[in-house]
């Protein structure tokens, strides 16, 4: 089986803006519905309290927030979790209340509506500790954005590692564009996945820069845009197969996970998808407008066949 | 040309002889299991108490499966959760015959069925986290703002009586946030009460501020090494005090340690009665210090039963027990230190104890008056009450005194701490819960497992039929990667979460890449006309630049995780790291392993089996044009 068959080296650098101008489009729609909307952030980064209770029949949601309502704790919302039995209920934080006694008031008062009530999950998180989870978050963003240029600069040239980390800024900030537009919940497992991916776009990244720099030193007459051109489309076939299999543990998390991993896989789904399309059709053409040459890499070579730290290719 | 030296396959397999070893715990499954534990210095577990457990279980007819003593204590097997229920019920009634003064903890628990000389090499099931087994998490704050108030507080009310007992005159002495502050009209009495109290507290930094000419100051502060002092030892006692009140709830792995500075982590695997845990973790306790009622024939009489009115009968720690007036002389509030220490005439274990001026003043008058009668001192927490220690009035006391007797170091080190814990306990508040019910965390293995199995199986199927032999060993790399991940997620106990199982599948997905690129370019080179063993040689050596490459910038972002994230995150952190490193020792040391014993022994080897190479029609074997060099 041989999915890909390529003949000639496909143009895509001839498209380069076209498709500079639909990432820019994607990339302003995203950032417009992160400041219009903002992201829906879950308990973990906003504090305040979820219960998840289970009931023995299908939950009667009006009975719930009957009971709830008599507690007076603000504004608070009851949703279907999974299946019919199952309700979530968020509360919000209260000024000087401790939150630990909240949520066996609220289990106290459903056990009395209805027995067969049975907490299966409470998580409550104060206003401290969720400030620092979010600037915890915001931490390791910066740091991978961090990590990842420098190694980039050091391994290949800075215009890889400027480009590489905006190509994939730019699918970091269309998966949070999606939970922003869809107002899904933003957790402390959806922020893993949203740098998980930040960290496996890159690899798409890398394998791309790799060929290039390999296509400039065997193809000595093509020009830059040939090169390019060239390293994407010998590299496309792995490219497909690596994110179909990687889709393929992803999308068995989204069916069988439940609810816990739906977002945390949702985020990963877009962040694959969008990884394939900021690597080939972001990051090369960067590559190119900034003006890459075979000098720029081919001399950086040079010094280390020298030093013997690499191998010469044929 | 594509040989391993022996070497390597000896690492090979001496690799995948640990990790079968270190992973094959996880394949039994759990059994109900009661554990007998004890958080008392003067009980001991051994094999007495085992006999004693075991012939308990027998004489009720319960039968058990297995039965080990470890140094946490001892561990009995059973076959049914029935069994293990009335088991506990049983073991918790006979141990302690005093349910208000347990000696033993007996706590339902679940126990790896793996065989003993697995786990007497170190071989353990992987760890649970918390939302994989159900249970409880809370992280605690330690209120230093409160805990240092308070202190000021105290100190304030010291050196007003210290001015008034040196009859220095001063115009008042008032709390300023953490700080006393003193106010004099005269220098000269400044000065006075400045040498005082540098003399009488170590622990204050004094310095003078003048506001206004008759407005003098003194300034006391805590020294910045006795303020990082009592800061940890709030954190510690709260510390203590949470142990010791985890231990009543009977958890068999309880988790109390420091977080960060001031915030204490309480994790409690299995508790299903999350109220009743909030309940007696937010217990506050106090010390009482009270009168033994030694009247001739009270004693006698209280343990037929008859005990005085007013008093109460209490046993030690060490079973003695003492008739104890009701009415407290002094309450908890009023001592500002315990430590253990050497009596310096005959070096017997001692607790000096300091009280605050108003607290010496007390104790002064009620020892003048009790010489050589017995003061109790008790912990008493919301309907529950402990003697600690009952020692004899010797001489009329002081502000400082010291508590001598028959005790072990391990003994005034328990009381000192319990005589502060009583007296500080500063104010905690849950800042964090997460509380997973048992059925939750089983769904919750279950769904993870799923996820993984289901997601393998689809993989394994589309690799083989996408790259025939090449993708059969691509698929045994990648199984000896999940053996090896779980082996040593097994060796390290890392706690295994939720995000972390899906870190699994995550990097198995991840994982392929790797023998993605390998192929895709060993089957590059064929279609350029390389020879076979060319063709290997060229796509692992070219594959291996990219493949380091991109698992770097993957590993830079598990490693931000792993600094910055905390709890479920921290889970998908860790598995997300260490599959790193376990995909690159599996995808291209085993596999390049694998094909040179398949491949590297044929001399003349003119096909692999890695799937139809297409080549563009009239190309066939010979490079293209413009790809020469």
């Amino acid at each position: 089986m041989e999915f890909f068959r390529f003949k000639n080296d496909i143009p895509f650098m001839r498209h380069a803006l076209v498709f500079n101008i639909i990432s820019l489009i994607t990339f302003l729609a995203a950032i417009f519905f992160l400041a219009h909307r903002g992201l829906n952030f879950g308990v973990d980064f906003r504090g305040g309290t979820v219960i998840e209770v289970e009931y023995a029949q299908a939950a009667n949601f009006d009975h719930v927030r009957a009971a709830i309502d008599k507690l007076k704790v603000g504004e608070y919302s009851v949703q279907r979790f999974g299946n019919a039995q199952t309700a979530l209920i968020r509360l919000p934080l209260k000024e000087g209340e401790s939150s630990a006694k909240l949520s066996d008031d609220v289990m106290g008062v459903l056990k009395a509506d209805d027995p067969s009530a049975t907490q299966k999950r409470v998580e409550f998180v104060g206003p401290q500790v969720g400030k620092e989870l979010y600037q915890n978050g915001a931490l390791a963003l910066l740091l991978v954005v961090i990590g990842i240029v420098a190694y980039l600069a050091m391994r290949f040239e800075w215009r890889f590692a400027v480009s590489a980390i905006i190509a994939n800024l730019h699918d970091v900030v269309i998966i949070l564009g999606f939970f922003a537009f869809f107002q899904w919940e933003f957790s402390l497992p959806v922020l893993a996945a949203v740098l998980a991916v930040l960290g496996y776009s890159v690899n798409e990244s890398v394998v791309i820069a790799d060929r290039i720099r390999e296509n400039f030193r065997k193809m000595r007459k093509a020009t830059v845009v040939h090169v390019i051109d060239s390293a994407i489309t010998s590299t496309m076939s792995r490219t497909i197969i690596t994110h179909g299999s990687t889709q393929i543990m992803v999308t068995s998390m989204l069916i069988f996970g439940g609810e816990t991993l739906h977002y945390f896989a949702l985020a990963l789904s877009i962040g694959i998808l969008f990884g394939i399309y900021s690597s080939v059709l972001v990051l090369s053409p960067l590559v190119m407008w900034m003006g890459v040459s075979r000098e720029d890499l081919v001399k950086a070579d040079r010094k280390r066949d020298a030093s013997g730290a690499e191998k010469i290719l044929p | 040309m594509n040989r391993y030296p022996v070497w390597k396959y000896v690492v090979i397999a001496l690799a995948l002889v640990i990790g079968v070893l270190f992973a094959l715990p996880n394949l039994f499954p759990e059994v109900p299991a009661v554990q007998v534990s004890t958080s008392k210095s003067g009980v001991k577990i051994d094999t007495t108490t085992l006999a004693t457990v075991e012939s308990m279980l027998k004489a009720a007819n319960i039968p058990f499966r297995g039965e080990e003593l470890d140094p946490i204590g001892i561990k009995m097997r059973f076959d049914t959760p029935d069994a293990q229920g009335k088991a506990k019920d049983l073991l918790q009634a006979k141990l302690n015959p005093d349910p208000k003064n347990p000696d033993y903890i007996v706590a339902l628990n679940l126990q790896s069925s793996s065989p003993q000389w697995l786990t007497s090499i170190g071989a353990l099931p992987m760890y649970l986290g918390l939302d994989l087994r159900g249970g409880v998490h809370f992280l605690l704050q330690v209120d230093m703002k409160g805990a240092l108030e308070k202190s000021a507080d105290r100190y304030t009310s010291d050196i007003r009586t210290q001015m008034r007992t040196e009859k220095i005159q001063y115009a008042g002495v008032t709390r300023e946030g953490g700080n006393v502050v003193v106010r004099f009209r005269d220098g000269t009495e400044r000065a006075k009460a400045r040498l005082a109290m540098d003399k009488a507290y170590p622990d204050l930094a004094v310095r003078e501020v003048d506001t206004a000419a008759d407005d003098l100051r003194l300034y006391a502060t805590l020294k910045p090494e006795a303020l990082k002092r009592i800061e940890d030892g709030a954190v510690q006692q709260n510390i203590q005090i949470l142990r010791n009140r985890v231990n009543e709830l009977g958890v068999a792995e309880p988790i109390v340690q420091q977080q960060g500075s001031d915030r204490i982590v309480v994790q409690l695997p299995g508790v299903q009665d999350t109220a009743r845990a909030k309940d007696i973790l937010g217990r506050t306790a106090t010390l009482e210090i009270r009168m033994v009622n030694d009247d001739p024939g009270v004693l006698e009489a209280a343990m037929n039963g008859n005990v005085p009115i007013g008093s109460d009968l209490y046993k030690d720690r060490n079973g003695i027990p003492s008739v104890v007036r009701r009415q407290a002389v002094l309450t908890g509030d009023r001592i500002q230190d315990a430590q253990p220490g050497f009596d310096s005439r005959n070096n017997q274990p001692i607790v000096s104890v300091t009280l605050d001026a108003a607290g010496g003043r007390i104790i002064r008058d009620i020892s003048r008056e009790n010489l050589k009668k017995r003061m109790a001192i008790l912990l008493v927490e919301k309907n529950k009450t402990e003697l600690i220690t009952a020692p004899t009035i010797q001489e009329e006391l002081g502000a400082r005194f010291q508590i001598s007797g028959q005790m072990t170091t391990r003994e005034t080190k328990d009381i000192a701490l319990l005589m502060r814990a009583g007296a500080l306990a500063a104010p905690m508040e849950i800042v964090e819960e997460r509380t997973v019910g048992p059925s939750l965390g089983a769904e919750n293995i279950t769904k993870g497992f799923d996820s993984v199995k289901h997601g393998f199986i689809v993989l394994a199927i589309f690799i083989c039929a996408y790259y025939m032999l090449m993708g059969v060993i691509s698929t045994i790399s990648l199984t000896l990667n999940l053996l090896l991940l779980v082996a040593l997620l097994s060796m390290m106990q890392a706690t295994l979460t939720l995000p972390g199982i899906a870190a699994i599948a995550l990097t198995l997905g991840m994982a392929i890449d790797a023998n993605v690129l390998i192929n895709e370019r060993i089957r590059e080179e064929l279609r350029w006309g390389a020879t076979p063993h060319a063709a290997i040689v060229a796509g692992y050596d070219r594959a291996w630049g990219t493949i380091l490459d991109s698992n770097v910038t993957t590993m830079i972002a598990g490693i931000a995780l792993l600094i910055f994230g905390s709890g479920p995150v921290r889970g998908f952190a860790v598995v997300h790291c260490l599959g790193i490193l376990t995909s690159m020792f599996s995808a291209v040391f085993i596999s390049r392993g694998i094909v040179n014993l398949i491949y590297g022994r044929r001399k003349k080897l003119d096909k692999i089996s890695i799937g139809q190479v297409w080549r563009p029609a009239g190309t066939a074997g010979v490079p293209a044009k413009k790809h020469a060099v």
